[in-house]
């Protein structure tokens, strides 16, 4: 649960433990390299995020294609280090830039079968699961605060916001839970 | 709301999640020195206004972050056609008089 804001049974917030976020911006030349020492292939298709393990628990790895040339691994807090060393290692003969964005941004997940349309409250995206089916990951906005919204299954959401305007939208956001609950 | 579609995504967005960036296809005269002051002012300033169709530069920065070329008319906001920085005009979009445009399904 977050402060502020009021879980249901049709949908609730959590916030994410501590991360290292990274962002890669690398040619394609590059995937494999660094699909291999990050313990996790990169996904080709653009606005689309892959993961295995749990989000903060030792191992857990993710990968989100947003733009053409740029990817957001995100990796238990503890691993950041030793995950951008591999990296840098790895991608020593391709140009790339690796930057630690980790405090940037708050992870929140939204899971519950109101998740999506609460989320439409404040996002302009078709989230219907034909448009925006799991798998799928993109940035987009929520009313004046862009966001990162990966659906994860049907009514998972994991969402990440920069960190100054996380307030913003947990505020939002619980206002219009009152219309949606 | 109207729908823009991102040729890097590949995918009809809404409207929002974009950022108008000037006129596309203006090319940057030089080297420096031997530009004129009027050739460089025109770089900076002068630009067509024409009712109808015009190419311009956007920026899909809610999304995937990039710039992209669209062809939209001006009387209608209809998007003709976008594509991607760095390829042409496609030669069927105009220059040209505003015209009825079915709209996308
Ligand atoms: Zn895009």
């Amino acid at each position: 649960m977050v402060d502020g804001f009021a879980d249901t049974s049709r949908f609730r917030l959590v916030e994410a433990p501590p991360l290292a976020r990274f962002v890669l911006r690398a040619p394609d030349t590059a995937l494999k390299a660094a699909g291999k020492a990050y313990g996790l292939a990169l996904p080709e298709a653009l606005n689309h995020g892959a993961s295995h393990g749990e989000r903060g628990k030792p191992g857990a790895r993710v990968a989100l294609h947003l733009g053409p040339d740029e990817w957001w691994l995100i990796v238990p807090e503890a691993e950041g280090p030793d995950v951008a060393a591999a990296l840098e290692s790895a991608l020593g003969s391709h140009p790339h830039s690796l930057v630690n964005v980790s405090h940037r941004q708050v992870g929140y997940v939204l899971e519950g079968e109101g998740a999506a349309g609460l989320l439409n409250a404040g996002c302009p995206l078709d989230l219907s699961e034909a448009a925006f089916p799991p798998g799928m990951a993109t940035r987009s906005l929520f009313h004046r605060v862009g966001l990162m919204i990966w659906r994860m299954a049907p009514g998972l959401f994991r969402l990440e916001i920069d960190r100054s305007l996380a307030p913003y939208f947990v505020a939002a956001l619980a206002e219009a839970a009152k219309d949606h609950s | 709301m109207l729908l823009i579609r991102c040729p890097w995504c590949g995918m009809d967005r809404p409207e929002i999640e974009f950022r108008h960036a000037g006129a596309a296809h203006i090319t940057r005269p030089g080297p420096p020195d031997r530009v004129s002051d009027e050739e460089w002012a025109a770089f900076l300033y002068l630009r067509d206004n024409p009712k109808g169709r015009v190419a311009e530069r956007w920026r899909h920065v809610h999304g995937c972050g990039r710039f992209f070329n669209a062809v939209r008319d001006t009387v209608t906001d209809v998007f003709v056609v976008t594509y991607k920085a760095g390829e042409p005009r496609p030669p069927e979009t105009g220059p040209g008089e505003s015209q009825p445009t079915e709209a996308r399904p």
